[in-house]
C-alpha cells in the first residue's frame, strides 16, 4: 500500500519537529528514513502510526485519508526502538496480544503466531520471557508481534540501534528478507547512513524536520541535491572546499579541478574521496600520509587549506611517494551555493 | 629378549618419564599459583604457623592421630573405626562442620562488624521484648510487682478466648481487614491511574490526595465524627438534599452495621493517601512505550489496565497489600478516634479490635493484678500468629502471581 504525506507538520511548543513534509512512499518497498538524531524521524513515524496527531497536513494510505483515524484502525505494525515487549508475558503471549484485541479465535491466532515465528525464526523461544532473550531475538519477537495482525504498513523505529555491530549486519539482512517475503510497505528509521543505504529500496533524507531528498540510495549518493545530503551520506565523508568558478573553470585557491558550464561565482565544492584518481596530467599534491588497506589506499593531503582524503586503487601508487599527481573524475565535482541552504549550483 | 618384551619395557619407561614430567609441571604450576595468591600478611601468618600451629600439630595432633591409627590396627579398633567412628565423623564433617564453615566464613564476620550497632539496638528494643513477652504468655499468676509466678501454663490463652467479647473482637478485626484492605487497594489503584493520565493540575491533585497522610489521625477522626453526626453532620445534610432520610451513623441508636460502615469509610479514606503515593510512583516507572504499543494494537483502556498496568505494578500491589494487611490487623487508633477509648458506640455496639484486648490487660492499673500481664502477652501472641499466617499465605500467593 502506498503512503502519502501531504504538508505534514508537527510542532511541540517551541520546536517544529517536522516541517511541511510532502512525500509519497511507494507500495511494497523498503524505505529508509534517514537523518541525524533529533531531526524528526521518530515524530514522522509516530504521526504515520497515529500515536501523534499532526499539527497540520494530511496522511493518506492509498486513497484513504487516515489523518484522523485512531492507530488501531490504520492497520499498521510498529516496532519500537527498545522493542517495548511486555516483560511479564512470554514470547508467545506477546505475539498473541495484538490478536486478542481483534477477537480472533484462539486456534487461528495460534496458527498465525506460529507462522510469524517461523518467518522471523524464533519458534523455539515461545515459552521464554523477553528478559531471557538476546537483543537480536527480542527484536525478532517485536517484528513478529508487529506483523502478526497482517498490517498494511510496517514501521520500524531505529530497529538496529540497540544491537552490537555484528548482530546489526546480520539483522539488517534479516529485516530485508522478511520484508521481501511479506512484501509489505516498510518504513525504516535510522540515523546510520550505511544502514539505510545498504538495505533500502528508497531513502528519504531529512534534516531539522525538513525533507532534503528522496530517491534510490545510489542515486542520492551520486547526485546529492544539497551540501547537507552530500555530507551526510558516505564514509569516509565527502571532501568540501571553498572555491570559485572563473571562465568556466573550477578553482580551489589556484588549483584547477575541472570545467563547468556555470557562470562565474564563489561555490562550495564537494568531491567524494573515491572520485579522485592518479593522473600524470593532474595537479600535484604533497602527500601527508598514506594508508594502504588491501585493495584501496587512502591518500591524505591538504588542498585549499583543508585536510583531504582520496580513495584510490592500491596499484595506482607505488611505495611511499612524497608527491602525487591527481585529478578528479569528470562529472564527479559537486558544486553548491555558498548560502546556508547549500543547494546545487544551477546557473 | 623377545621383541615384544623390549617394546613393552620401552613403553613403561616412557610412561614413567611422562609421569615425572607431569609431576614436575604440576609443582611448578602450584608454586606459581602460591606466588600469585601470597598475601602481604604472609609474614604474620608465617609466624603463627611456625610457633603456634606447627608445634600444636606436632606435639598434640600427631600423637593422637598416630595413637588412633595404631588403635584401628587392632581387631576391635578396626571394627569400631569402620562401623562407628568413621561414619559418625564423616556425617558430622559432611553435614555439620562443613555447612557451618560455609556460613561462618570471613564474609560473615565482616558483615557482622557492620551490622553490630543495628543488631544491638534491635536486640535491646525488639528481640528481647518479643522473647520476653512470649515467655510471659506462659507464666501462671505472674505479678509484675514482685516478679513471682507459679510455674508455666496454657491457661492464659484459654482465658482470653473464653472471655466475653473476644470473638467479637476477632470478628471486628476480620471485617476491617478483609473489607477495608481490598477496597482501599482497588480504589487507590484506580485513583493513581486516573491521576497518572491527567495532564493539567496533576501535582495539585496529587497534593490533595496526599493531604490525609500528613494529617493527624485523631484530628481526622474528630472531623469525621462531626461529619457523621446525626443532627448536624455534613453527610446527613447532603442526604437530605438528595431526599434520603437521615441515618444514625455512629450515635446511640446506630446499628452495628452503620457503626462499622462509618468506621470503614474513615479507615479506607485515611489509608488511601499512602497507597496512592506508592502507586503513582510505580506508574511513573512504567515505560510509556508499552502503552503506545498497546494503543497501536487497539487495546481498550480496560484491557490495558488489566493486562499491562496491573501486572507491571504487581510488585507494588503485593507490597502494599501485605503491609496494609498487617497494619489493619493492628487497627486501634482509628477506632479510638471515632468511638473513644472504650471502642463502643453510646448504644453499646462493640467495635473493639484485638489490639484493644492487649491494651485492656496491660493498661488502666489492672496490669498489677496477678496474671493480667500474661494474658495481655497471650493476646498479642494470638494476634501475631494470625498476622503471620496471613502474611505467609500472601507471600505464597504473590510468588505465583507477581511479576518482578
Ligand atoms: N513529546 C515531545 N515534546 C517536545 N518535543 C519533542 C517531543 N518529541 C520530540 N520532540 C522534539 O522534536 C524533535 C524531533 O524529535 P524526534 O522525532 O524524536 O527525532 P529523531 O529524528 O531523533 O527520532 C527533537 O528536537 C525533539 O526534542
Ligand atoms: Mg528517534
Amino acid at each position: 500500500m502506498e503512503v502519502r504525506l501531504e504538508g505534514l507538520t508537527k510542532q511541540f511548543d517551541e520546536t517544529v519537529a517536522v516541517d511541511n513534509l510532502t512525500v509519497t512512499l511507494e507500495s511494497g518497498k523498503l524505505i529508509g528514513l534517514l537523518g541525524p538524531s533529533g531531526c524528526g524521524k521518530s515524530t514522522t513515524l509516530y504521526m504515520i502510526s497515529g500515536l501523534l496527531k499532526p499539527t497540520k497536513g494530511r496522511i493518506y494510505f492509498d486513497d484513504d485519508d487516515v489523518t484522523d483515524l485512531a492507530p488501531e484502525k490504520r492497520g499498521i505494525g510498529l516496532v519500537f526502538q527498545n522493542y517495548a515487549l511486555y516483560p511479564h508475558m512470554t514470547v508467545l503471549q506477546n505475539i498473541l496480544f495484538p490478536l486478542e484485541n481483534l477477537r480472533i479465535n484462539r486456534k487461528e491466532a495460534l496458527a498465525r503466531a506460529v507462522e510469524m515465528a517461523e518467518l522471523v525464526g524464533i519458534k523455539e523461544l515461545f515459552d521464554r520471557k523477553p528478559s531471557q532473550l538476546s537483543g537480536g531475538q527480542q527484536q525478532r519477537v517485536a517484528i513478529a508481534r508487529a506483523l502478526v495482525k497482517k498490517p498494511r504498513v510496517l514501521l520500524l523505529d531505529e530497529p538496529l540501534s540497540n544491537l552490537d555491530a555484528r548482530l546489526r549486519l546480520q539483522t539488517r539482512e534479516e529485516i530485508k528478507r522478511i520484508q521481501r517475503e511479506v512484501c509489505i510497505t516498510t518504513i525504516f528509521v535510522t540515523h546510520d547512513q550505511e544502514e539505510a543505504m545498504s538495505i533500502s529500496d528508497e531513502i528519504i533524507v531529512m534534516n531539522k524536520g525538513v525533507l532534503q531528498q528522496k530517491g534510490a540510495p545510489q542515486h542520492v549518493y551520486n547526485h546529492p541535491i544539497n551540501l547537507f545530503v552530500s555530507k551526510f551520506l558516505g564514509n569516509p565523508p565527502i571532501n568540501t572546499f571553498e572555491g570559485s568558478i572563473k571562465n568556466g573553470k573550477i578553482y580551489v585557491g589556484d588549483v584547477e579541478l575541472g570545467v563547468t558550464k556555470f557562470k562565474d561565482q564563489d561555490v562550495i565544492i564537494g568531491i567524494r574521496p573515491e572520485d579522485f584518481r592518479v593522473d600524470e596530467n593532474g595537479f600535484m599534491v604533497k602527500v601527508d600520509e598514506i594508508d594502504c588497506i588491501g585493495r584501496d589506499t587512502t591518500l591524505h593531503f591538504t588542498l585549499g587549506g583543508k585536510h583531504t582524503r582520496a580513495l584510490i586503487p592500491s596499484d595506482s601508487v607505488l611505495g611511499n611517494p612524497e608527491y602525487v599527481h591527481i585529478s578528479v573524475k569528470p562529472d564527479k565535482i559537486h558544486l553548491f551555493n555558498t548560502d546556508e541552504a547549500g543547494e546545487l549550483v544551477n546557473e | 629378549m623377545s621383541k615384544s618384551k623390549v617394546m613393552w619395557k620401552r613403553f613403561r619407561e616412557r610412561l614413567a618419564e611422562i609421569r615425572w614430567e607431569v609431576r614436575r609441571r604440576y609443582y611448578i604450576f602450584k608454586e606459581n599459583v602460591n606466588k600469585k595468591t601470597a598475601k602481604p600478611k604472609a609474614a604474620v601468618k608465617g609466624f603463627f604457623k611456625k610457633y603456634l600451629v606447627q608445634p600444636f600439630k606436632k606435639y598434640i595432633c600427631n600423637p593422637i592421630k598416630n595413637g588412633y591409627v595404631k588403635f584401628t590396627k587392632t581387631k576391635v579398633g578396626g571394627f569400631l573405626h569402620k562401623y562407628i567412628f568413621h561414619p559418625v565423623a564423616y556425617f558430622f564433617n559432611r553435614f555439620v562442620f562443613r555447612p557451618l564453615g560455609q556460613v561462618f566464613n570471613r564474609n560473615f564476620f565482616h558483615a557482622m562488624i557492620y551490622l553490630l550497632p543495628a543488631l544491638i539496638l534491635l536486640c535491646i528494643f525488639t528481640f528481647y521484648p518479643i522473647i520476653n513477652s512470649i515467655i510471659l504468655a506462659f507464666y501462671k499468676n505472674y505479678t509484675p510487682v514482685d516478679k513471682m509466678f507459679d510455674g508455666y501454663t496454657l491457661d492464659n490463652f484459654r482465658d482470653i478466648i473464653a472471655r466475653p467479647g473476644f470473638v467479637a473482637a476477632l470478628r471486628n478485626t476480620a471485617i476491617i481487614v478483609f473489607i477495608s484492605v481490598p477496597i482501599s487497594v482497588i480504589i487507590s489503584l484506580f485513583v493513581a491511574v486516573m491521576l497518572n493520565s491527567i495532564k493539567r493540575l496533576k501535582s495539585f491533585f496529587q497534593t490533595i490526595f496526599f493531604l490525609p497522610y500528613v494529617t493527624n489521625t485523631i484530628a481526622i477522626g474528630l472531623v469525621f465524627s462531626y461529619m457523621f453526626d446525626y443532627r448536624y453532620g455534613l453527610i446527613n445534610k447532603a442526604l437530605k438534599v438528595l431526599g434520603i432520610a437521615a441515618i444514625h451513623w455512629k450515635d446511640a441508636q446506630a446499628s452495628y452495621f452503620n457503626a462499622m460502615t462509618t468506621l470503614m469509610i474513615y479507615i479506607i479514606w485515611g489509608s488511601l493517601a499512602f497507597k496512592i503515593l506508592v502507586f503513582t510512583a510505580g506508574l511513573q516507572n512504567i515505560d510509556k512505550q508499552y502503552y503506545d504499543a498497546a494503543k497501536v494494537d487497539g487495546t481498550t483502556r480496560w484491557r490495558i489496565f488489566r493486562r499491562i498496568t496491573v501486572p507491571l505494578l504487581s510488585p507494588m500491589i503485593a507490597y502494599i497489600t501485605i503491609t496494609s494487611l498487617i497494619g489493619s490487623f493492628k487497627t486501634y487508633t482509628t477506632v479510638v478516634a471515632i468511638y473513644g477509648e472504650e471502642g463502643r458506640t453510646a448504644g453499646g455496639k462493640d467495635l473493639r479490635t484485638i489490639v484493644f484486648y492487649v491494651y485492656d490487660y496491660i493498661m488502666g492499673g489492672k496490669a498489677l493484678n496477678p496474671g493480667e500481664l500474661s494474658r495481655g502477652a497471650a493476646a498479642s501472641l494470638i494476634l501475631f500468629g494470625i498476622i503471620l499466617v496471613f502474611t505467609l499465605i500472601q507471600l505464597y500467593v504473590s510468588k505465583k502471581r507477581v511479576h518482578y
